[in-house]
């Protein structure tokens, strides 16, 4: 039988591997930490001048753009990691490597969720990497507000880590997937409240504000700037725990090996190798 | 958990499946019972891939059934899939993780222990004479030390049947003689069945056992010896090549 010790150690031998691959590949770890300090460090302040920011909650005072960009970019940092495990799930499925993942006797919603949480702590690690130096920046939100947010990456990194799990099952090829990134994470990105203010949105365009209010991305981005403020936005966590179940729910069927598209379609394999 | 002797360790029967349109598998059954090494012989496009799919509930199967040991793999896929250890036709190891982190990582999605995977990794990796490069990258292994090193994570839980889906694709002449005669012996010493695909046909040995797979139906099975007399005595590449040619002339509609 599958009891608990089994069900942990397969979880753990999945946040072990993700999180050696995540450190040997140098490269990722590096721009997963300067892609946000560029954005940090030159378009922030770039647009410091630009941008007038007033009162809006979570915050009581007047704020530098810096600091309301901050939580804008731990999204994207989420945003950006969701989509890299999603990368490699297509990755692994096309080189066969997922194969010794799928014959685990362990159930397969389980094995995409531990895919799924393994790939949110990585995310999670980044996130306070970033909010470190961020402290140097003199981004500084109260101290408990780094305890605060934790639960609120968490929950924001599994509905757009669970986001890429689906989005990987769409995706057919590893060609496509620039076409999707195209796709899915510019517009999420900009189309949010992660750079600017829906209210300010909506003084150039209200149909792109209304858009940027319908985008699960900028309930995650608001989740984590109130969290980290010591406020709770409740619409925001009911937002983002609805598109988790629903993303993650869309995933599962989509990897069921009675429903999915592995029982549709041949893979590369079939097609080549008989 | 005793089991009757006549308990085949794999029994596949009557399974079809298709693709859309593309029937790849058709009424296909055969029985592998212990300590037997079964070469499953087909041209590319035979359906080989499609059937390890299956065996590996890598998707389900539409109809027939898939027992290991009697357990029915629809029914009781968790049950089923512990007792069977599969090699996979393109490399799986991570290149980037040192040769124990990949078999920790086998033996942790499998639920073992972490004492009992040390102790595994370490039983199979002597086996395979690679106990002092546990601590490398597999990057720096070369593709035979690399092809053992996927035999050996396949037995890590201590499977009853071994499922190769064409292991020595890729392998020099000698290379290929050496896991081929690994697994052999496996089976003569552990009692292992083994389910050995490929289109090479003399991967297949005197004593073996031999399904000929073509365009999704099983043309033969049973011992190599036992084809051969049905074909007057000829190699058993010759009588493969007969029963192919029999069955459908190449090229035409599927």
């Amino acid at each position: 039988m599958m009891t608990a010790p089994i069900w942990g150690r397969c979880l753990r031998a999945i946040v072990v591997r993700e999180g050696l691959r995540f450190v040997h590949q140098r490269e990722r770890f590096f721009a997963a930490l300067v892609r946000p300090l560029v954005w940090l460090g030159i378009f922030a302040v770039g647009f410091r001048a630009v941008l007038g920011l007033s009162i809006i909650p979570p915050y009581e005072t007047y704020i530098l753009y810096e600091e309301y960009v901050v939580p804008g970019l731990i999204g994207m940092i989420q945003l950006f990691n969701g989509m890299q495990s999603s990368l490699s799930m297509v990755y692994d499925r096309e080189m066969g490597s997922m194969k010794t993942l799928l014959v685990s006797p362990l159930p397969r919603w389980y094995l995409l969720v531990c895919k799924l949480l393994a790939g949110v702590l990585v995310s999670v690690v980044q996130a306070y990497v970033f909010l470190a130096v961020a402290w140097f920046w003199d981004v500084r939100p109260p101290p408990l507000g780094y305890v605060a947010a934790l639960p609120a990456l968490l929950l924001g990194g599994l509905m757009l880590g669970a986001l890429g799990l689906l989005l990987s099952s769409f995706i057919k090829q590893l060609e496509n997937f620039a076409g999707v990134m195209n796709f899915v994470i510019f517009p999420m990105f900009f189309a949010s409240s992660a750079l600017y203010p829906i209210w300010r949105i909506r003084e150039g365009s209200p149909v792109l504000a209304w858009v940027a209010e319908l985008n699960p991305f900028t309930h995650a981005v608001e989740l984590i700037r109130f969290a980290l403020y010591l406020d709770v936005n409740a619409t925001a966590v009911l937002v983002v725990a609805g598109c988790l179940a629903l993303f993650l729910g869309g995933a599962i069927l989509a990897y069921d090996p009675g429903r999915g598209f592995w029982a549709r379609r041949a893979g590369p394999a079939e097609q080549g190798g008989g | 958990m005793a089991v009757p002797a006549e308990v085949p360790v794999l029994e596949v029967e009557g399974l079809s499946h298709r693709f859309g349109e593309r029937k790849a598998l058709d009424g296909v059954s055969f029985a592998i019972p212990a300590g037997r090494f079964v070469a499953l012989l087909g041209l590319n496009g035979a359906g080989k891939t499609t059937l390890f799919s299956l065996i590996t509930r890598l998707y389900n199967n539409q109809t027939g059934g898939i027992r290991v040991f009697g357990v029915d793999m629809r029914r009781h896929p968790a049950r089923a899939l512990a007792r069977i250890g599969v090699v996979f036709q393109q490399p799986t190891l991570d290149p980037d993780l040192t040769v124990l982190q990949n078999l920790r990582y086998h033996g942790g999605l499998h639920g073992l222990s972490s004492k009992r995977i040390t102790e595994s990794t370490r039983e199979e990796l002597t086996r395979i004479g690679l106990a002092d490069r546990a601590d490398e990258r597999v990057r720096s292994l070369s593709g035979g030390q690399r092809r053992r090193v996927e035999i050996a994570r396949a037995l890590l839980h201590r499977p009853d049947l071994l499922l190769l889906d064409e292991p020595t694709v890729g392998l020099d002449i000698e290379l290929r003689r050496q896991v081929l005669d690994h697994v052999h012996a496996l089976c003569r010493e552990r009692g292992l069945a083994v389910l050995w695909a490929t289109h090479l046909i003399d991967e297949a040995w005197a004593d073996d056992g031999v399904v000929v797979l073509h365009r999704g139906r099983v043309l033969a099975a049973g011992p190599v010896a036992e084809l051969r007399a049905e074909a007057d005595g000829v190699s058993l590449g010759e009588a493969f090549g007969r029963l192919t040619a029999a069955a459908a002339p190449r090229g035409g509609a599927p």
